[in-house]
This record gives structure tokens, C-alpha cells and sequence, in this order.
């Protein structure tokens, strides 16, 4: 019990954050006309590339002479972006086709 | 003061995916909200880069190792997604879902070397459950999105090997005694149960996704997707990263539910999608055997048909997209409107191989948007329409899944296309659709085939009609 505790007032922020954000991605989510879910899934997957923030930290803190951990972090540095930059084009060039009717 | 700022920059970067999101969920601002998340991401990226420190106050190093990775990520990424067609999106998709996560999995692999250096995990065990469950979760998302990659991309067959959910199940239970036991610690080398780990989830994300297929691959990609993003949420506890947090729950939560919407459009649950996949379910076909007849229409039958009807529905399905047939499909609804004919086009929520995908194709041929109309509305109108045709599209028409218990797919809502006058159906040859089942509508009476290539076919079709 203690520890769960302590577990719940040590991470209170971010466990509220996870919650609400539980609810905003349903909530933002339940709207969406059909037509937009492939647009709308190739979106999301480009933002779920802001893992890439992490593959930069672990490269920023690898010693310069630990050569594993700088391997893999330019390898997860490049499949991040990878991932950011892809996911944002690709879905960019869906949704160019989407305004084009528009005129 | 560059702590304040790092903080405010991750502000802007959630944000942004939140208004980003919001934004992707309505056609007018689509683009927009896409160019959001974006900026958003620029933003936390850069900031990171320049304004991180570490607990204690060191700045990040390797700083051209890090911007060659990402020159490098940026250049190869954009290019691979500016020349992708848009019949291969779902692939592409699933590709650079993949390679997020893998790149969770990589950041597990090197920060549990870092936590392991004290030689043991003990009063960390938290921080070690993050690390773990990033690594599972990324690593079952690289597995399966390469999976779901090849089979998109024709590389890769439907297989179920025998008692493969067991198999499954047992899989994810080893997953779980693994994950205890490195928690424990002391019970074995913690690197040889951390590299069994790896193991275990990468053959449990190649056969997870394996024996799926057919109109659940979308499914499959979306939750994936959803995947990902919670393996990019553990990142966001790991570091303590607010903007890693949200955007990964975000991503997981609207991923989610995204994969239950596509689900009730084909009246599936979620649970029986991953454990009954279609391929292996062949036996529920027994009262298919409606076999026997078809005809087949010529060219210029087809053409006069049409030209003379009043009204005619256009059902695209894959076979549309592989064939790259949509500009031309566009000019024969035009040459139709020349003639008088009121063309509208029937779109399955599930038709291709991604929900939308044919609106995507579709519209990428400037076929306008108010022609586009979803199962629901357009149902009622097929009585008073005098010939569908039907470009690749098969599972999505298939009356079983209203009159046949035993079809695999019966309750999957359908086009209605059986109460039009005339239907004719464009396939390039009798097989089966992706489900793999036969479908009753080409033996009915008022039913005409039309083999070939749906491109082929459509741009005669469109000369015939030009020449009438």
C-alpha cells in the first residue's frame, strides 16, 4: 500500500496527464467523418513519432567512447525521424488531394 | 531560464498534436491541423536538442551525430513518402509505424544497459517496468507492421500454423513470466531474460499478425498504430517528457478507438478480429457452395447499358486501387454525365485496404466530393438504379453477410447492390476476394461479368462509350 502510495504522489502529474489525454484522443477522435480515418490514422502516426525525442536524448547522454549505445542511438535518431517526416509528407500529400476538390 | 524554456516548448508541442488532431478530424482544416502537429514537433525537437539538460545540468552531446540522423531520416523519409503511389498508402503507413517503433524499442535497449550498470534493478523497479514495456510494445510494433508491410505489399502470404492462437496466447504468458522475472531480479542474468524478452515479443509481433488478413488488415495497422504510441508514452515516463507523454497516450487513445470504429463497420469485435482472423476460418464456408453459372457481357454491351441508363453507381473496391484505374474511373463518370447519366459512386466504409482509402484514390482523381456517398446513404437509393458496376470490389457486396450464418463474414453491413436493375462486375478473374470466400452475387441472374484489368476495361469502356 505504501508504495503504491508513493508511486501515486510521485507521478500524480503524469498520471493525470495520461488520463485526460485518454479522453481527449476518444473525444477527438468519435467525430471524424470515415473519410478522413486514413488521413486521420497516417497523422497520428507521424505524432506518435515524438518518440524520437527519446532516441535523441539517448544519443545526447551516450559516452563518447560507449559505442553500442551510440550505434544504436543514431539508428533510433534516423527510424524516429524516419517515422516524423514520412508520417507528416505522406499524410500531407493525402489530405493536398482532399482540397484540390474544393475550388 | 532554458529550463523554463525547454518547458514551454514542449507546451507548444502537445499542444499542437491536440489542436493537430482536432483539426485532421474536419475536411476544411485537415491540412492545416497536419502542418500544425508538425511545427509542434519541430518545435519539441529543437528544443530538445538545444535546450535539454540532464539531472545534472549537462547539455545534450554528439549533436552532429545527431543532426546527420536526423538529415538523414528527414532526407530518405521524405523522399520514400513523395513517391510512394497513393494505392500503396496503407503500406506506407505501416512502414513508418514500424519504424517508430523500433525506435522505442532501441531506446529500451540502450537506457536498460544504463539502469543495469548499478548491476541491479532493485528500488528501480518502476522505471524498469517502463523500460520493459516500451521495449514489448515497441518491438511487437516493428515486427507486425513489417508483417502487415509485406503482406500489403504482396510479399507475404496469409499462414496459420496449427493451434496458432495457443501458440499466441502462450507467447504473450511467456511475456509476462519474463517481465516478472526481470522485475524480481536475482533469478537468472537479467541481459539473457532481457534478450529473451526481445525474442519473444518479436516472434509473438511476427505471428500476431501473420494468419490476419483480408478486410482486417486496416485493423491490424490501427492498432498498431495505437501501439506505438503507448511504446512512445513509456518513453514520456522514462524521461519524465510531458510532450513524449501526450503525444504518445493521444496516438494510443484515439489509435484505439479508431481500430473499434473500423471494427463496428464490419460488425466485428476487436477480440475476434485478432483471434479469429478470416484465413483461418475456412470450414464456416460450408453453405457457399453457391458455384454453378455466370455470364459474362462484352465491352459494348457494357457500354450501351450504361450509356442508357438513368442511373448508375459506381462500387470501387481494391481492385480499383491496384490497378491505378482511378483517373480513368473519373473520365467515365464524366463521359457518363455527358450522356445524361447521373453517376454517384458507393463507397464501403472498409472498401481497399484502409478505411477512406477509396475516397483518398478518388479524390486524388478529382472525382467531386458530393459524388462519394457512404453505405448508409446510398443503401436505399440501389432499387431505383439501373446498373452498378462494381470495379474490384467483392467482399464488401457480398450478400452472405446478410443471409448466410455460416459465412465468415456474415453481419458485415454491405452494399446493397443486388435491388439495382443490372449489376456488372469488373474482377480480373473468378477468385475469391481477400476473405477468401465465394461470393453468391455473381451467379445471380442479373449479374454480368466483365473480366480484366480494371484499368484496361475501364479505358475501352470510356472509348466505346466515346464512340457511341
Amino acid at each position: 500500500m505504501d508504495s503504491f502510495i508513493e508511486f501515486f504522489t510521485t507521478n500524480y502529474n503524469m498520471i493525470t496527464i495520461v488520463i485526460l489525454s485518454i479522453f481527449l484522443g476518444i473525444e477527438v477522435i468519435s467525430r471524424v467523418p470515415s473519410v478522413l480515418h486514413t488521413p486521420l490514422m497516417s497523422g497520428a502516426n507521424a505524432i506518435h513519432g515524438v518518440v524520437i525525442i527519446g532516441a535523441i536524448i539517448v544519443m545526447g547522454e551516450a559516452e563518447p567512447d560507449n559505442y553500442l549505445a551510440l550505434i544504436l542511438g543514431f539508428l533510433a535518431v534516423i527510424l524516429g525521424t524516419l517515422n516524423v517526416v514520412g508520417g507528416f509528407v505522406v499524410t500531407d500529400r493525402m489530405l493536398e488531394m482532399f482540397k484540390k476538390k474544393k475550388k | 531560464m532554458q529550463d523554463l524554456l525547454l518547458k514551454i516548448s514542449y507546451l507548444i508541442g502537445s499542444i499542437s498534436f491536440i489542436v493537430g488532431l482536432k483539426m485532421l478530424s474536419h475536411p476544411d482544416t485537415a491540412r492545416k491541423g497536419n502542418l500544425y502537429a508538425a511545427v509542434g514537433m519541430t518545435v519539441a525537437i529543437f528544443a530538445t536538442i538545444f535546450l535539454y539538460t540532464n539531472s545534472e545540468g549537462q547539455p545534450l552531446g554528439n549533436l552532429i551525430w545527431i543532426f546527420l540522423g536526423l538529415i538523414i531520416g528527414t532526407v530518405v523519409g521524405t523522399m520514400a513518402a513523395k513517391k510512394v503511389q497513393m494505392t500503396a498508402m496503407p503500406q506506407m503507413v505501416s512502414l513508418f509505424n514500424g519504424m517508430g517503433g523500433a525506435c522505442a524499442g532501441i531506446i529500451s535497449i540502450v537506457e536498460f544497459k544504463h539502469l543495469m550498470h548499478a548491476g541491479t534493478i532493485e528500488g528501480e523497479e518502476l522505471k524498469a517496468l517502463t523500460i520493459l514495456l516500451g521495449l514489448v510494445i515497441g518491438t511487437v510494433s516493428f515486427f507486425g507492421s513489417m508483417i502487415a508491410f509485406g503482406k500489403l505489399n504482396g510479399n507475404i502470404n496469409d499462414r496459420t500454423l496449427p493451434g496458432q492462437q495457443i501458440v499466441n496466447v502462450g507467447l504473450m504468458l511467456i511475456v509476462v513470466v519474463l517481465l516478472v522475472m526481470i522485475l524480481m531480479g536475482g533469478i537468472a542474468d537479467p541481459y539473457v531474460l532481457f534478450y529473451a524478452l526481445l525474442a519473444v515479443s518479436a516472434l509473438y509481433g511476427i505471428l500476431f499478425v501473420m494468419p490476419i488478413g483480408g478486410a482486417d488488415m486496416p485493423v491490424v495497422i490501427s492498432l498498431l498504430n495505437s501501439f506505438t504510441g503507448v511504446a512512445a508514452a513509456c518513453g514520456g515516463f522514462l524521461y519524465d517528457n510531458p510532450v513524449m507523454l501526450t503525444g504518445g497516450i493521444l496516438v494510443g487513445s484515439a489509435g484505439t478507438i479508431l481500430t473499434i470504429l473500423m471494427c463496428n463497420a464490419m460488425n466485428r469485435s476487436l477480440v475476434n478480429v485478432i483471434v479469429g482472423a478470416f484465413g483461418g476460418n475456412k470450414a464456416g464456408g460450408a453453405a457457399m457452395e453457391a458455384g454453378g453459372a455466370y455470364k459474362e457481357i462484352s465491352l459494348s454491351d457494357s457500354a450501351v447499358l450504361m450509356a442508357y441508363s438513368k442511373r448508375v453507381v459506381i462500387v470501387p473496391g481494391y481492385g480499383l486501387a491496384v490497378a491505378q484505374a482511378q483517373h480513368i474511373c473519373h473520365e467515365l463518370e464524366k463521359v457518363l454525365e455527358e450522356k445524361d447519366v447521373d453517376v454517384k459512386y458507393a463507397i464501403h466504409p472498409v472498401a481497399g485496404r484502409m478505411p477512406g482509402h477509396m475516397n483518398v484514390l478518388l479524390a486524388e482523381a478529382d472525382v467531386p466530393y458530393e459524388k462519394l456517398l457512404e453505405m448508409e446513404e446510398i443503401n436505399p437509393e440501389f432499387a431505383n438504379t439501373d446498373v452498378v458496376i462494381i470495379l474490384g470490389a467483392n467482399d464488401v457486396v457480398n450478400p452472405a453477410a446478410k443471409n448466410d450464418p455460416a459465412s465468415p463474414i456474415y453481419g458485415m453491413p454491405i452494399l446493397e447492390v443486388e435491388n439495382a436493375t443490372h449489376v456488372i462486375v469488373n474482377k480480373r478473374s473468378m477468385k475469391p476476394g481477400y476473405a477468401g470466400i465465394e461470393n453468391a452475387l455473381f451467379f445471380q441472374p442479373k449479374t454480368s461479368m466483365l473480366f480484366g484489368d480494371a484499368k484496361k476495361v475501364l479505358q475501352d469502356l470510356v472509348s466505346e462509350l466515346k464512340n457511341m
